[in-house]
């Protein structure tokens, strides 16, 4: 019972700190102050309170385009464990839903998007789905190098069956697919060398340009959603690189909250020194870390054969 | 130790993912040279804690690697691209997306190739193999899809260092006095093909080789 308090706790809680972190680490490189660290939480309280607009072109696909996507998140991160190996969710299979899970609150951004009318809004979600193309296999390839040495499509089967001694070099599997993993994440949660969070206005945008129309309440369950999405997917990336306890312990939280705030830092530091790709170039980044996680696959197949 | 060889191969891997991929000349180089520290720290992971190699002969074919792929030929080649005044993109004549495509799947092909390959003895690292046969194969792959010759110069070198990788399977039979022998050659070959893209800009203003199949006598 514990665990799942503390699980549902920390999934719905902490997630706008990550935002605060990278925006702190951003302002830190530029030589600002920045905004303060729980900025993104004032943001959301701010918005929840404000009411709606609605254009009347939109239909119900527009008003429930942000619920669900947060609804499917929020899925997504009942069904991977956080701070133990076991999850309120998790099932025999659970590795395939989180990947479509994921899906889905992109699907429904996309035709919320789509739903505006909006040529502009349209061209971002074209783009989106264009991109979600390539990563997508990144992320199940990598998704499939962590459940080979398991045996099992479970998250929890893969993180018990995950060899600790990762450092000691002998899992250069684990290494692509923790690669792969952070490219998927810098491009599912629209960071620098894929997209650009801060420009709201220009053509070379794709997430931001979705959620122009949402206003209020919505915008805050997007915002809301982005940083949950984004936290889900650095939990992933902190269960493959550091050893987590298999039951929950403080240790377990500790280590995840600090792999997830390092994490955080890093993608502030990716977004400092590194230039944003121009859009050609954005498929072939993706492509690339698909064919790292399609090597890691390959490493652990002839491991395992071996 | 020996551990830690399958991370500089699969780093060596990576670096050649990102020679595929890149669209400039000058990351290329830098690949290269970042490939080619890797390849000089493998013999010394790989082999410190082994059968009892003299240490000298380890200590001097590790610095001459180092010395040769890490840093004079990345000097000499960036180089010959600042003097020869080629253009600093690659120039492919299959798309980036595709040769990076390509390139996994000379990887998977190399996969399959070392578990098919029967070799007189066990390769001492489980990537060893493969990575080899993939450096080998990239070289190829770079070597037929780019049009520059100094893009050519990159692919020359992928190949030896595939041979490289591969030699360490042997090299308990071929004293490593050979491979200082295949290094040094490797360096005048470069050398060689430096100047002579050199004077090649100097008598022509490209040197572009997709013009070389419409020669006609």
């Amino acid at each position: 019972m514990l665990e799942i308090v503390i699980h549902i706790a920390l999934l719905i809680l902490f997630p706008p700190l990550l935002l605060g972190l990278i925006n702190k680490t951003k302002s830190w490189f530029a030589g600002r102050t920045g905004p303060p660290l729980l900025q993104a939480y004032f943001d959301i309280a701010k918005l929840l309170r404000k009411g709606a607009v609605y254009s009347r072109t939109t239909t119900w696909v527009f008003r429930a385009g942000p619920i669900v996507s947060l609804g499917s998140v929020l899925s997504a991160g009942l069904i991977l464990p956080l701070a133990s190996n076991v999850a309120p969710l998790g099932f025999t299979g659970d590795v395939i839903l989180f990947a479509y899970l994921l899906g889905l609150s992109r699907f429904f951004t996309m035709a919320a998007a789509l739903d505006t009318g909006s040529a502009f809004e349209g061209m971002g979600a074209s783009r989106e789905a264009a991109f979600a193309v390539p990563a997508e296999p990144a992320l199940f390839l990598s998704l499939a190098i962590v459940c080979i040495p398991a045996k099992a499509a479970s998250f929890q089967a893969a993180w018990d069956a995950l060899p600790w001694a990762l450092w000691g070099g002998a899992h250069p599997a684990y290494l692509a697919a923790a690669i792969a993993l952070f490219a998927v994440m810098l491009a599912e949660n629209s960071r620098i060398p894929v997209d650009d969070p801060n420009t709201h206005l220009e053509l070379t945008m794709i997430h931001e340009v979705m959620v122009l129309d949402h206003s209020g309440p919505d915008f805050a369950f997007i915002l809301y959603g982005s940083a949950m999405k984004l936290f889900i997917i650095a939990a992933l990336l902190v269960h493959v690189l550091l050893p987590i306890p298999e039951h929950l312990s403080w240790t377990g939280v500790i280590l995840l909250c600090l792999g997830e705030a390092a994490l955080a830092v890093l993608i502030g530091v990716v977004e400092s020194v590194v230039a944003r790709l121009r859009l050609t170039r954005v498929p072939q980044f993706l492509i690339g870390a698909s064919v790292l996680a399609g090597i890691g696959l390959a490493i652990a197949l002839y491991r395992g054969a071996a | 130790m020996k551990d830690y060889a399958d991370l500089l191969l699969l780093l060596v891997a990576v670096s050649n993912l990102y020679i595929v991929a890149t669209s400039r000349l000058n990351s290329c180089v830098r690949a290269s040279a970042i490939q080619g520290a890797a390849l000089a720290l493998l013999p010394l992971v790989l082999w410190t804690s082994g059968f009892n190699v003299q240490l000298f002969h380890l200590a001097v074919i590790c610095a001459g690697t180092l010395a040769i792929k890490a840093i004079v030929i990345p000097i000499l080649v960036s180089r010959a691209i600042r003097e020869a005044n080629v253009r600093r993109e690659v120039d492919p004549s299959v798309s980036l997306h595709s040769s990076v495509l390509l390139a996994g799947l000379l990887m998977g092909i190399s996969f399959w190739m070392s578990t098919v390959l029967v070799l007189p003895r066990p390769a001492p690292t489980m990537l060893l193999v493969p990575v080899a046969f993939a450096t080998l194969l990239t070289g190829f792959l770079v070597l037929i899809s780019r049009r520059q010759a100094i893009t050519h110069v990159i692919g020359y070198l992928l190949i030896e260092n595939g041979v490289f990788i591969f030699g360490q399977t042997l090299a308990r039979e071929v004293p490593f006095a050979v491979e200082l022998g295949i290094l040094l050659d490797l360096l005048v070959g470069i050398f060689v093909m430096g100047i002579a893209i050199n004077h090649i800009s100097r008598e022509f203003d490209h040197i572009d080789t997709e013009l070389l199949s419409t020669l006609k006598d």
